[in-house]
């Protein structure tokens, strides 16, 4: 659609194509009139945002008639009892537990992956992208069948944190190869210790890129349903699932899925304040230039063993587990054309999850990077909304207007991908936004001086800039669209399996041997898009 | 250099978009449930129970009934939930539930069709619906297992009111959310009244017991030695000897006697649903087969309950005939009533 004439940009070139490119004459005066007209997000972006805004508002709508299914009193009676505040406390303990010990293993290792003379750094980073492939029912099995003691708060952390951790060390890592190292050896050159420029000077400009991950990880806590139910720690989640499964009854696990909406609103507005004005994007005339590694000298072998022990409980145990199943069980049985199938199976909806997520993501992600203001705010927000929740409700959500109003699409292909899109969302805009941040915007106005139309400028710059931060996210929905079980489990077409609904079926069947295989193929598979990002540098 | 990434990822993506596309043709042949075929309808049946479990037996269904039979696996409650959600535009004709509790729920918003009574009378009394919508198909019975390096056999209690006491503080396990314990408290509570039940579940709360995710998670628990007692139904510890032989199993099995609250029986079952529309005769022959000799004699042989219908009975070494079993004389309608037995539990914490 060209609409020209309905924005008013003053110094703007006639209609593209009518004129051949003159560019120079209004060169500055375009340069800065476009950064104020900058506050108003092309339609181009507008209208994909928003339809992906109220796509992931979906759930809400479906909690809004459920939990005022009967009356606005009963809901409140349901949310304002004692045991809601209490669980309430639980929750967010463990959410705060599990993010601070994230973003200490994070940090670390992503700093001495990027950062430092540490030896076999890459390989180290590849390694700790890789616990990103366990699913958290998988893990928390995994350390309970070896060590039963640990179930309670302090296994369901470990679970948790293990399992999530790589979501702070990504966005660290690429932000840590992003800065300028200018500032560093301008601190040390006034005398101040490596850890002390650590501190004053890397970690402040790590705060977005950390708070970003730790606010996807506080999400996955508040939303994980698996690890806490079998580490038997009872928080929100499990009592929306308890109160679905008790009682058949939905308002009450509507009206307590609305306290998770809220939780995540001000999670997500926590975060934003933590983001403050942080620009990542270098926009001096410095080069970028790696950093000089930072050698470790005595401490190389401190820094060696935290990283092998890292590895060694996060990624070499549960493996091992899954090994020693396979080799002990009699239920195993390797059925490799089932199991072929299955994986097959999982890698297209999890790839079709990730390419829809990542392609709604895209223009929320762009706003929100590029733009200021309540409404850019509001729709980052409304991408976050489902993501605390549990999948079953989501996944409930979709039954429910699904049935209502695509009814040829229920039970198909389509709606479980929408599924995914829906609970995904946030992953995607996250490291779609942090890609546009380190893309200096200026590039955009410079494009914009040249008689580009917002969609040209979006095709060629943005988007090429952005790409690789892009693909990352990607991968990351593609790894966690192959793990998804709940939602699978009620919107997948009859007889389809993946990975993760055969693992549920083994399992509650007891078999565990039987279990072993496709546990294993799924955290192989998953390591592929884990390993491309372990790899990935920008 | 990001290009290689990037242009991995699209591959990978492009194919995905692809995969899904093409299974959807694969599968488009068996999805005329909405349209009807020849002969009899294709038959969905949402099954509660596990897809290891009951597969084979509802293959032979499917020959038997003459028709496509789709099944779609989930858990109980979810697919409760689920029949609920989609209302009278379910594409289920028939659901096959773990547990009497889903069905209840299903039957209490009348989204389940009455079953002709030649059916019904197949099953005891005790163990279908008093509305005449469900049937169970097999039994499964409360049981207290035990580890016998911990406790010796004449040592085990007879009563769940034992397990109160202090000899066994924390030193038992049971699967508070699990349906079976619930619908087991339910069962103490029409017995015994809301407050002896309240007073039993403070009791095994203040006793330290401990609590776990499900009937398996609480056998291993017993296994591990980590509690001496655990709360289960007879079939996990069957399953579990047919998984590891029974060598490598120490847990041992304890039925209750004198109609203990503790050894309640409850079924699992089937109902039709009531917007099945012209999947209902293909449903009704579904049922009807799942009450015949070849597939109760499977219940009883492949999942180790206990068969409810044709007079079959059950083969399992060691497993007390069904009639030696003492249980709680109760009305499995009465245990409908588990809002009430959520509130309670969730009023003691354990939930």
């Amino acid at each position: 659609m060209n609409t020209p004439e309905a924005t008013p940009r003053p110094g703007a070139t006639p209609r593209p194509g009518a004129t051949p490119r003159p560019g120079a004459t209004s060169r500055p005066a375009t340069g800065f009139a476009a950064r104020g007209a900058d506050r108003r997000p092309p339609l181009i972006l507008l209208v994909p945002a928003c339809a992906a805004a109220l796509f992931a508002l979906l759930p809400l709508g479906y909690l809004a008639v459920r939990a005022l299914e009967r009356g606005p009193a009963f809901a409140w009676k349901v949310v304002a009892d004692e045991r809601t505040l209490h669980l309430l406390g639980r929750s967010l303990g463990l959410t705060a537990v599990v993010v601070v010990a994230c973003g200490v293993l994070g940090v670390s290792m992503a700093w001495l992956t990027v950062r430092t003379a540490l030896p076999g750094a890459r390989a180290w980073s590849i390694a700790t992208t890789l616990p990103l492939a366990v699913p958290s029912y998988v893990a928390a099995f995994t350390w309970l069948s070896a060590e039963p003691d640990l179930a309670g708060f302090g296994g369901a952390a470990l679970a948790l944190t293990l399992v999530s951790f790589p979501y702070v060390q990504l966005p660290v890592a690429a932000a840590l190869r992003g800065i300028d190292p200018a500032q560093e050896e301008a601190a040390r050159s006034l005398g101040h210790g490596p850890l002390r420029t650590f501190l004053r000077v890397t970690l402040p400009q790590l705060r977005p890129a950390a708070a970003g991950g730790a606010l996807l990880v506080a999400l996955y806590v508040l939303s994980d349903f698996g690890a806490v139910s079998l580490m038997r720690y009872d928080t929100f989640t499990r009592a929306i699932h308890t109160s679905y499964r008790a009682s058949f009854d939905r308002t009450p696990a509507a009206a307590l899925s609305v306290v998770l909406v809220v939780m995540t609103v001000a999670l997500v507005a926590a975060e934003a304040r933590t983001r403050g004005r942080a620009g990542h994007a270098r926009t001096g005339g410095g080069t970028a230039r790696p950093a000089a590694p930072v050698p470790l000298g005595r401490w190389k072998s401190l820094a060696l063993l935290w990283c092998g022990a890292v590895v060694a409980v996060a990624v070499a145990f549960p493996l091992g587990t899954l090994g020693y199943w396979l080799t002990v069980g009699s239920s195993a049985t390797w059925d490799l054309g089932g199991l072929t199938e299955t994986a097959w199976a999982t890698l297209g909806v999890a790839a079709a999850g990730a390419a829809l997520t990542t392609a709604l993501a895209l223009p929320v992600g762009v706003i929100a990077a590029r733009h200021r203001g309540r409404g850019a705010r509001l729709l980052e927000q409304a991408a976050y909304a489902g993501h605390a929740l549990p999948g079953i409700t989501v996944a409930l959500s979709l039954v429910f207007f699904a049935v209502r109003y695509a009814y040829p699409l229920y039970q198909r292909l389509p709606l479980l991908v929408c599924a995914y899109a829906v609970l995904f969302l946030p992953i995607a805009v996250a490291a779609t936004r942090a890609a546009v941040l380190q893309a200096p915007p200026v590039l955009d106005d410079v494009a914009r001086s040249l008689g580009r139309r917002p969609w040209q400028v979006l095709r060629e710059v943005t988007v090429p800039l952005a790409a690789p931060g892009v693909a990352a996210g990607a991968a990351l929905t593609f790894v966690v669209c192959m793990k998804e079980l709940p939602a699978t489990l009620l919107l997948r077409p009859t007889g389809m399996d993946t990975l993760a609904t055969r693992l549920w079926t083994e399992t509650g069947a007891g078999s565990f041997a039987a279990a072993a295989p496709y546990a294993a193929a799924l955290i192989l598979l998953a390591a592929v898009p884990s390993y491309l990002l372990g790899r990935h540098r920008t | 250099m990001p290009r290689p990434l990037a242009g991995r990822i699209t591959a990978l993506l492009a194919a995905g978009l692809l995969l899904p596309a093409l299974a959807a043709c694969g599968s488009d042949d068996n999805d005329g449930s909405g349209s009807g075929g020849d002969g009899d309808a294709a038959l969905v049946i949402y099954s509660g129970r596990n897809e290891k479990l009951v597969k084979p037996i509802l293959d032979q269904l499917e020959k038997a009934v003459g028709a496509d039979v789709e099944v779609r696996y989930g858990d109980s409650a979810e697919l409760a939930a689920q029949i609920l959600e989609e209302g009278d535009r379910t594409k289920a004709g028939l659901f096959f539930s773990q547990d009497a509790g889903a069905l209840g729920a299903l039957s209490r918003e009348g989204m389940l069709a009455k079953l002709p009574q030649a059916t019904l009378d197949k099953v005891d009394k005790a163990y279908r619906s008093g509305e005449g919508d469900w049937v169970g198909l097999s039994g499964r019975v409360r049981v207290i297992a035990y580890n016998p390096d911990d406790v010796a056999a004449d040592e085990v209690p007879d009563s769940v009111h034992d397990v109160v006491k202090p000899e066994w503080k924390g030193k038992v396990g049971f699967a508070p959310t699990n349906a079976s314990f619930q619908a087991f408290v339910t069962g103490m509570r029409v017995l015994e009244g809301d407050d002896a039940t309240r007073t039993w579940l403070e009791d095994l709360k203040a006793n330290g017991a401990k609590t776990y995710a499900n009937n398996l998670a609480t056998l291993d628990a017993v296994e591990a030695g980590e509690v001496s007692l655990g709360l289960v139904n007879h079939y996990y510890w069957y399953e579990r000897v047919a998984e590891k032989g029974e060598d490598e199993v120490d847990a041992k099995l304890h039925f209750l006697p004198g109609g203990d609250p503790g050894a309640l029986i409850n079924v699992a079952g089937a109902g039709i649903l009531a917007d099945s529309g012209e999947q209902n005769a293909t449903a009704r022959k579904a049922v009807d087969y799942l009450l015949s000799e070849k597939a109760q004699t499977y219940f009883a042989d492949t999942t180790k309950e206990y068969p409810l219908a044709a007079g079959v009975t059950s083969t399992v070494e060691g497993l007390p005939p069904f009639e030696s079993l003492e249980s709680p004389d109760i009305d499995l309608g009465r245990l409908e009533s588990l809002q009430e037995t959520l509130a309670m539990l969730q009023d003691v914490g354990l939930v």
